[in-house]
């Protein structure tokens, strides 16, 4: 029950964090975008050549090295996020949102078929794997490094809700989600707010990326797809546009799936993911914390 | 002349009253907003090149290129290409009706093609019975699909839907993985032929009978497309609000694209495992989903010749292009990006004649 309990919340805690991406992208300009599963795979294929790169320091200091990496990683998925705001997004704002949608759907293609050019079809294998010394808590299995990996996980979220509730910036981002052209009006740069957006959300992916390439050794370049899915769901059962709110619902959804796994077995785990997802969008299409939105004509 | 001439003969008889003026308005709308931007009538004509793409035995010449194609090659791979781009067709068209006329995105379209292909070859290798006999039970089976998916989520945002779609793609993949029935990862093997095993199994009988069937599948989806319908699908793609504003029921006439999108795509499935006579889950990816997706963008959103054109393209390509083989799907997502930047109408835009004859009309009181 305990082990249920912990495994669920660690797994919720990777997709809260991708599903914040998607939820800040769609709260500010109303965009899903498909192709944010595909920059956490970005990042866990640039954490996988800086590992690389560094050699040494990786066998002696893992966790270290993994932080390091990490850190780089979100530099470089954030800049990949922008770019792709900037080169596929902007020219298409004020579209139909068909078009938008499309489009989304081409980088996401695009992403992925990229890597795979550049990385090769094989899956390919972390060069540090954080296995580690166990603790026992209330009957639950605990590694010290999943400790450490949530604990990174709830750090970057208490910083993007302080970012996004108490700076100057995150006013500016909210003032944009509530009306695009009279925060224009009001001064604010519409375009670089987004395009900073769009860093936060892609580094915040690449940070979950590398993390995961990390705990569970193996990428490759279709490992997006599935946990985009699985962070959309997150963010509808949270209510999408909602920092705490898709925080809530990616633990949500890893409690979930995992009762779930342990009720009908791993091989249904996705299923009933996303059969939560369609029951939760029939019920409670607001999710859990979002509020009533009327579409604007 | 089918049903969609006679309701469009229809409007003139009624009393100029207020609905028949709002429904040539209606008619009018779609390429004042952002389709291509009607031509004058003064200045000089349609070139050559306009007239030849929008002749009305435009069908004919496509029909005839088809059944001519074995002429020119008839290798048993060549046949097998072609029988497989015409089933894409079919796919391609099914999925124009949900993208191209209702402007609703849908992710999981090889879900339909799944649940056709497996209902049909499930039955037909346990009951030992041909495969046009489980056409009914098909039929049956992907409207309450339809239905099943299509009835929670079309209440919803539309974004919300390609998600829930992309969802339920991957669910019918899991399942055909998963359950015994659909006999696992391995799939099943030995589905009887369309008409039991002896009869039409030459690969170019084959590719004939396929070819007659997509042509009047074809066929039927663009009459749905001009029939009452199918003008109320554009007038929900163009402007839902306007269209609920007007008395449309964006509802069920949402639900009935999906249906119908949903039942094209299972008949594909069924030609697919005739065709085959093997399937397996890796068959019904996402990829597959988006490479149809694909052959309706480039070709033209709502435009039945655009996206015969671009489904004929998407699925010969690799063929064509097998040098590029790992270039392949890049190419396809930029050129996905740069369709919707540069041309959102796709290559071969939809020109509807009834737009301009309505148009004709409503200037009439006006003037």
């Amino acid at each position: 029950m305990a082990q249920l309990v912990w495994n669920g919340l660690f797994v919720g805690s990777f997709y809260a964090l991708v599903a914040l991406g998607y939820s800040m992208v769609y709260g500010v300009i109303k965009l899903l975008n498909f192709a944010h599963g595909d920059l956490y795979m970005l990042g866990a294929f640039s954490g996988f050549a800086m590992l690389g790169a560094m050699g040494g320091l990786v066998e002696s200091q893992s966790l270290l090295a993994l932080l390091l990496v990490l850190i780089a990683t979100m530099a470089v998925t954030g800049m990949g996020g922008v770019a792709l705001e900037r080169l596929a997004y902007r020219p298409l704002r004020g579209a139909p949102r068909l078009s938008l949608l499309i489009t989304a759907v081409g980088a996401s293609f695009a992403l992925e078929y990229g890597t795979r050019i550049v990385a090769g079809p094989n899956p390919r294998v972390y060069q540090v794997r954080l296995g580690g010394t166990t603790i026992h808590v209330l009957g639950a299995r605990i590694t010290v490094q999943q400790l450490v990996l949530v604990a990174i996980a709830i750090g970057l979220m208490f910083a993007l809700n302080w970012l996004v509730m108490r700076s100057r910036q995150g006013r500016a981002m909210r003032a944009i989600a509530l009306d695009p052209k009279a925060a224009q009006l009001m001064g604010i740069d519409v375009n670089a707010v987004i395009a900073r957006t769009f860093f936060i959300g892609s580094a915040l992916a690449g940070a979950a990326g590398v993390m995961a390439g990390g705990y569970y050794g193996k990428i490759d370049f279709l490992m997006g797809f599935i946990i985009g899915l699985k962070a959309f769901t997150a963010a509808v059962i949270g209510g999408i546009g909602n920092m705490q709110g898709t925080m809530l619902g990616g633990l949500v959804l890893g409690l979930l799936e995992s009762f779930g796994t342990d009720l009908l077995g791993g091989e249904w785990r996705d299923v009933f993911a996303f059969g939560c997802l369609i029951l939760f969008l029939t019920v409670r299409p607001t999710g859990l914390l979002g509020e009533r939105v009327t579409e604007r004509v | 002349m089918s049903a969609g001439d006679a309701s469009q003969e229809g409007t003139p008889h009624v009393e100029p009253g207020p609905q028949a003026g709002q429904g040539a308005q209606a008619g009018q709308g779609p390429p004042v907003k952002h389709g291509p931007p009607v031509k004058p009538v003064r200045g000089r004509g349609p070139s050559v090149v306009t007239r030849l793409m929008e002749t009305r035995y435009l069908g004919w010449i496509g029909l005839a290129i088809a059944l001519g194609a074995p002429l020119i090659i008839a290798t048993p791979y060549a046949l097998n290409v072609m029988t497989s781009a015409a089933i894409f067709v079919m796919l391609a068209v099914g999925l124009n009706i949900v993208v191209g006329y209702c402007g609703l995105l849908d992710l999981g379209y090889a879900a339909f093609f799944a649940v056709g292909a497996y209902t049909g070859g499930v039955m037909a290798a346990e009951l030992d019975i041909p495969l046009i006999a489980t056409v009914p039970a098909v039929l049956v089976v992907t409207v309450v699909a339809g239905i099943v998916i299509g009835a929670p989520t079309l209440r919803l945002r539309s974004d919300y839907l390609a998600i829930v779609t992309l969802g339920f793609g991957e669910i019918i993949r899991i399942c055909a993985t998963n359950l015994e029935i659909t006999g696992g990862p391995s799939g099943i093997y030995g589905i009887p032929g369309l008409f039991g095993d002896d009869v039409l199994t030459e690969p170019a009988a084959f590719y004939y009978l396929t070819v007659l069937i997509v042509a009047v599948a074809v066929l039927l989806a663009a009459r749905l497309g001009r029939s009452r319908l199918g003008r109320a699908w554009r007038f929900v793609r163009e402007d839902e609000d306007a269209a609920e504003a007007m008395g449309v029921h964006t509802y069920k006439v949402k639900l009935a694209a999906y249906i119908g999108g949903a039942v094209w795509g299972g008949m594909a499935g069924v030609l697919f495992a005739a065709h085959l006579t093997a399937i397996s889950p890796p068959s019904f990816t996402f990829l597959w989903s988006a490479l149809v997706l694909m052959a309706v963008v480039l070709g033209g959103m709502g435009s039945t010749p655009g996206v015969v054109v671009g489904a004929v393209f998407i699925s010969l390509a690799p063929e064509l292009l097998r040098d590029l083989a790992d270039y392949r799907f890049f190419v396809f997502g930029v050129l996905l990006i740069l369709v919707m930047i540069v041309r959102p109408q796709g290559l071969w835009p939809h020109r509807s004649q009834e737009t301009a004859r309505t148009a004709a009309r409503s200037k009439e009181p006006v003037a």
